[in-house]
Order: C-alpha cells, then sequence, then structure tokens
C-alpha cells in the first residue's frame, strides 16, 4: 500500500513536472531557445492566484483564469521586449537574456510581496478518495492534478496536430525560412507558442502550489530546472517526451526520497537522468537527427 | 626584439592591465582608501574571474556549453579545504596552502576528466544539461557526507556524525549541509592576482600550441577536423579537463577565503554555474581577458549597488538584459553601426587621436 500511495504522488508531481516542461519544450521546438524564466512565470502564476483568493474572495476558478491571463500577457510580453529582438542573435545571447528576465522577476515578486513564504491555501478542496479501508488514501489533489494535466495534453496534442495555428507551430520547427515563404506568420507563432505556454505554466503553479503550499520568489526556480530536465529526459521539441519525461522525473524523485534518502534525492534523479541520456543521446522520445557533411 | 603576434599582445596588454590595477588597489589599501567592503571583494573576484576563464575555455574553444562548472569550483574549494583542515597542525602554514592549490587544482581536474568521457559523447543541449546535472550531484552528494579523521585513518558516512564512530581524539572535517568550518584564511589578494596571471598564461599557452589550434579545429567543423585524422575525443578530454582544473583553482581561492564553507544553491549550485557563464558570455565568448572583466564588473555592481538595497538586484537583472541587446540584438547593431557607436569604430577613434598627437 504503501509503494501505491508513493507512485501516486509521483504522478501527481510528475505531472505538474510535464505541464511546466510542456512550456521549455514547446518554446525549444519552435524559438530553439531555453526559455529559463519560465519557472518564474509559474511563480507569478501562483501569487495571483494567491493574492486574488485571499483579498478579493473571488471564486477560486475565476482566480485561477485570471492568473491564466496574466501569465499568458507577460509570457508574451516578455517574448516581444526581450527575446524577439535576438531572433537572429547567437543561442547563449538569448540564453542569458532569459536569465536576466529570470532575476528580474524574481526580483519583481521580492518587492511586491516580500521574502517570507506565503502559504497556499489549495485550490481543490476536495478531499480525495479511499480504498482498503483507509490504508490506501488518495488526495483530491494528486487526482485533480493528473486528470488536469493528461486532458490538457490530449487538448495540446489535437491543437498540434489538426488545427491551423498548431499546423504552423509544427511548420515553424521543422524549418523557420521554409515556413515563412509559405505564408506562416512566423512571429505571431512564436507569439503564440509563448501565451500558450506560459498559460499552463499558470495552471502548474496553481497546482504545484496546492501540494506544496509553501510560496516564496524562488519557488519556481528548482521545479524549472527539474521541469527542463524531465524536457530533456523525454526528448525536447516533443510533447509526448514532455508528458513521458515528466511522469518519470516525478516518479523517481518521491520514490527516491521514499526508499533511499530525502537528501539524495535530487542526486538520484540527476544520475537517472545521465544515464539515460548516455544510453539514448536524444531522450526517450526524441528524434535522431542526421549529421549532414 | 622578435615581433610578437596578435595573441601574445593581448596577453601581454592584459597582464599589465591586471598588474596596474593590481598596484593602484594595493595603494589605495596602504592609504587606507579601500572601504572593507571593497577590501573583502578582492579575492573572491579573482576566484570568479579563474572559474570564468575556465567556463570560458570550455565554451569558447571547445564550442560546448557547460552549465556545471560551479560543481568543479566545488571539488576544488572542498578537496583543498579538506586537506588544509586536516593538516592544520602538521604542515606550517606555507607549504600547506601551496599543496592545498595543487591537491585542489588536481580533483577538480580529475572530476573533470572523469565527468568529460561520458559528457562528451552528447552535444549541444543535452550536453549542457548533463553538466548541469553532474554540478548539482556534486553539490547534494557533498552536502550529505561526513568525513572525520582520527588515528585509525578517515571515516566517512552519508548518516550523520555518530555513524563515524570516531575516537574522543578525532576531528571532524566535513560536517554535512554544516560544511567545513575553520578553513584557515590563507587567499590573499597578491596571490590571486598571481594565479590569474598563470591562469591567462597556461590558457594563451594552450589555446596558441598545437593541441589548441587542434581544439578549435574541432570546434568550427568536428567531421573535417575527423576527416583529417585527428583523434577528437582525446583533444576534447585535454580541453575539458583543463578547464575543469582552472575553475578548481578558483574553487581554492574561495574556500580559503572564508570560514565557514557550506554547499548551497547559490555558491555552488546551477545558479552559479549561470553566473559564471553570464560572465562570459558578456566579456565575449573566446576572449579570455573579457571573462576577467566582465567578472570583476558583476561581481562589484551588485556590492556597489548595495545602498539601493532592495533594488540591487533588479537594477542588475535590467543591465544584464539591456547590455544582451545593445550586444547582441541585430536592429540595435545595425543602428550602433550607424551612428559608430560600434566597439572597432571607438577604438579606431583613439588610436586616430593618438596618431595626431
Amino acid at each position: 500500500m504503501g509503494f501505491l500511495t508513493y507512485l501516486i504522488n509521483g504522478l501527481s508531481l510528475g505531472s505538474v513536472y510535464a505541464l511546466i516542461a510542456l512550456g521549455y519544450t514547446m518554446v525549444y521546438g519552435i524559438a530553439k531557445m531555453l526559455n529559463f524564466a519560465h519557472g518564474d512565470v509559474i511563480m507569478i502564476g501562483a501569487y495571483v492566484v494567491f493574492m486574488t483568493m485571499s483579498n478579493t474572495g473571488l471564486p477560486i476558478p475565476i482566480a485561477i483564469i485570471l492568473s491564466i491571463i496574466c501569465c499568458t500577457v507577460l509570457g508574451m510580453v516578455i517574448e516581444k521586449i526581450a527575446y524577439a529582438p535576438l531572433r537572429k542573435a547567437t543561442n547563449l545571447a538569448v540564453l542569458i537574456t532569459a536569465i536576466g528576465v529570470s532575476y528580474f522577476l524574481q526580483n519583481i515578486a521580492l518587492m511586491i510581496f516580500g521574502s517570507n513564504p506565503v502559504s497556499f491555501t489549495s485550490v481543490i478542496s476536495w478531499e480525495g478518495l479511499s480504498f482498503a479501508g483507509g490504508q490506501l488514501r488518495i488526495t483530491g489533489n494528486a487526482i485533480v492534478t493528473i486528470v488536469v494535466c493528461l486532458v490538457i495534453m490530449a487538448a495540446l496534442m489535437w491543437f498540434v496536430k489538426y488545427t491551423k495555428p498548431g499546423q504552423a507551430m509544427r511548420a515553424v520547427s521543422e524549418d523557420r525560412d521554409a515556413a515563412m515563404l509559405m505564408g506562416i506568420n512566423v512571429n505571431a507563432t512564436i507569439s503564440l507558442t509563448f501565451a500558450i505556454g506560459s498559460g499552463l505554466a499558470a495552471i502548474a503553479g496553481a497546482l504545484l502550489c496546492s501540494s506544496y503550499p509553501s510560496l516564496t520568489p524562488y519557488t519556481g526556480s528548482m521545479p524549472g530546472i527539474k521541469a527542463f530536465t524531465a524536457a530533456v529526459f523525454g526528448g525536447i521539441g516533443s510533447i509526448p517526451g514532455a508528458l513521458v519525461g515528466g511522469l518519470l522525473l516525478g516518479i523517481i524523485e518521491i520514490l527516491a526520497k521514499a526508499y533511499i534518502s530525502s537528501q539524495l534525492a535530487d542526486a538520484i534523479v540527476f544520475a537517472v537522468l545521465i544515464i539515460v541520456l548516455l544510453v539514448k543521446p536524444t531522450g526517450i522520445l526524441g528524434k535522431q537527427i542526421k549529421e549532414k557533411v | 626584439m622578435k615581433k610578437l603576434n596578435k595573441s601574445t599582445q593581448k596577453l601581454i596588454t592584459s597582464i599589465s592591465v591586471i598588474a596596474l590595477i593590481y598596484i593602484i588597489v594595493c595603494i589605495m589599501d596602504g592609504t587606507g582608501n579601500l572601504s572593507s567592503l571593497m577590501k573583502g571583494l578582492l579575492v573572491p573576484v579573482c576566484a570568479y574571474s579563474l572559474v570564468a576563464v575556465g567556463l570560458n575555455l570550455c565554451v569558447g574553444y571547445l564550442g560546448e556549453l557547460s552549465l556545471g562548472h560551479a560543481g568543479f569550483m566545488c571539488v576544488g574549494a572542498f578537496s583543498s579545504a579538506f586537506f588544509s583542515k586536516t593538516f592544520m597542525d602538521v604542515i606550517p602554514d606555507g607549504p600547506r596552502f601551496f599543496l592545498a592549490i595543487v591537491i585542489g587544482t588536481v580533483m577538480a581536474a580529475l572530476f573533470g576528466f572523469l565527468i568529460a568521457i561520458p559528457v562528451l559523447r552528447l552535444s549541444g543541449d543535452y550536453l549542457a544539461i548533463v553538466t548541469l546535472a553532474f554540478g548539482e550531484i556534486i553539490k547534494t552528494v557533498i552536502t550529505v557526507l561526513y568525513v572525520g579523521v582520527d588515528s585509525r585513518g578517515v571515516h566517512a558516512s552519508i548518516k550523520d556524525m555518530m555513524s563515524l564512530g570516531l575516537e574522543p581524539d578525532g576531528k571532524l572535517i566535513l560536517n554535512g549541509a554544516q560544511g567545513i568550518t575553520g578553513t584557515p584564511r590563507q587567499s590573499t589578494f597578491t596571490l590571486a592576482v598571481l594565479l590569474l596571471i598563470l591562469a591567462l598564461i597556461v590558457v594563451h599557452n594552450f589555446v596558441n600550441s598545437r593541441t589548441g589550434r587542434a581544439v578549435k579545429a574541432i570546434r568550427d567543423n568536428q567531421i573535417a577536423a575527423e576527416t583529417v585524422g585527428l583523434p577528437i575525443t582525446k583533444y576534447k578530454l585535454i580541453a575539458f579537463t583543463l578547464s575543469a582544473a582552472i575553475a578548481g583553482v578558483g574553487g581554492v581561492l574561495y574556500s580559503h577565503n572564508i570560514n565557514m564553507l557550506v554547499a548551497n544553491t547559490n555558491n555552488f549550485g546551477y545558479n552559479m554555474s549561470i553566473m559564471i557563464l553570464v560572465y562570459v558570455v558578456l566579456g565575449g565568448i573566446g576572449n579570455i581577458s573579457g571573462s576577467v572583466i566582465a567578472a570583476a564588473v558583476l561581481t562589484m555592481l551588485p556590492e556597489l549597488l548595495r545602498d539601493l538595497q532592495t533594488y540591487r538586484m533588479l537594477i542588475y537583472s535590467i543591465v544584464l538584459i539591456l547590455l544582451m541587446l545593445f550586444n547582441w540584438a541585430p536592429a540595435i547593431l545595425k543602428w550602433r553601426e550607424k551612428y559608430g557607436l560600434t566597439t572597432s569604430a571607438i577604438v579606431n577613434k583613439f588610436k586616430k587621436t593618438k596618431e595626431v598627437r
């Protein structure tokens, strides 16, 4: 029973990682950049939910929608101001700018909300299910998180595969110049990608803080790094890869915490990542890129 | 005098500039014009510069993005501090610190070598994430490690202090998350500057050696380099190991400048790796003296802005974003060219005015 509980907790944490990893992987697939500020967008999203709930008393769904809108706008603004001017510059320049944006968001949050952790009230009030006479308890948080993640993932895959903007996204990630020649508005497509990724970050933020209720301006940074690892783990650029990578990473982390050592859990997660990448250098579901001479 | 090539001239210029700054700082210190805040920053600036020089060798000349150099710094710091504390009363100060530097460097190089064997099979972003993972592993393992020494030898454990089973006269050296306390503070500014200059010379000679040229050839076109028969793995290993070793020296300086050496996210985690990468990119990828300048300026900047308190990191981040846009955005570069604001144009202007005189 203990094992099953850990597994479900792992799936729930993994679902959050998968949602965050989606933002990394989509942006990477289309703009070929690592958006280091993504983790901090999660933190901003969580703060928006927290502030709305505690200050205005609006119902939870409205708080979450408001947070999604804020993060979407934030993501698009960041892209326009900081990343778009650098689109033709080297990758490293964009990476450093993203780091700058990450510091900026953290410090803005530090100024507005202070460095003291606030305790986040869960957005899910459901107690959860209980099996086998109370031996196996599944919290409402875990169930909602997993279901939300799977629904979003399915919707996103449908969106990318069957809608016009989704096809444009795939075309841009395949070959930006050719897509431009075909009349696709590349700038709008990249903006859309950032918008979707940041919107998902808002949901991920609310779900993450529902399970781990202490919220500080630095809350987003470690899950951000882990989710980025998950994206690479599953094969960066691939949407199903983000799901697989996220879930596996979450499960490994929780099991390592439970059975080996809670302090060493991070080290074990990263060690597994290294082993996977050594066996399959492009991640679990990543495409092999042929090198041309 | 034999005519020196451009790169050697550049090296001599940067060494003389560092020497000049050193003399100025010493005079300021002697006359009491140096605030204690600045004094405290002198050694860290050199330590970060060293790590940045090491990372620049990896990013600029090997062409591989490493996000784990804080890990090598960490290895250098802890191995040397461990040595210094263990032999605190056995070996006199001078030789002990010299040995500590050697040990820190060798250990960092060894870790660099061991990590490079698997890591260099990958490329691009995958390599970056694996180096990040190694850096985090090193940091995490050190925070759970307990090591003590007594008459029976060295004891290590990952559980707690008690499980070491030390004799009463045994000495606990590495105390898990509390790290190493009471390392002798032997890093002086003079020594740090000397090590920095030494590192600059080593990197300069390496880059211009036969091996260095091979490394650059591999960076520019790996397939072409392979077809002319260069042993790719060997050269990559050499460059990565050297890069880790230099980062290790930075770690030694860092650890012998503070009393309490602990490994956390900010000083040896990915945050530090990223910080160092910022120095390298802002200083110019492949420009070794640029890394030193950027490390110095960016380490000083938040401290100089201390009066602004909460705003200082905010300003730092805005400066960082604006600098990147100013340096790299194609639209802004065009604008700078139009108004003669590019670096080369400004340098030329200075040269011309000199000639007129």
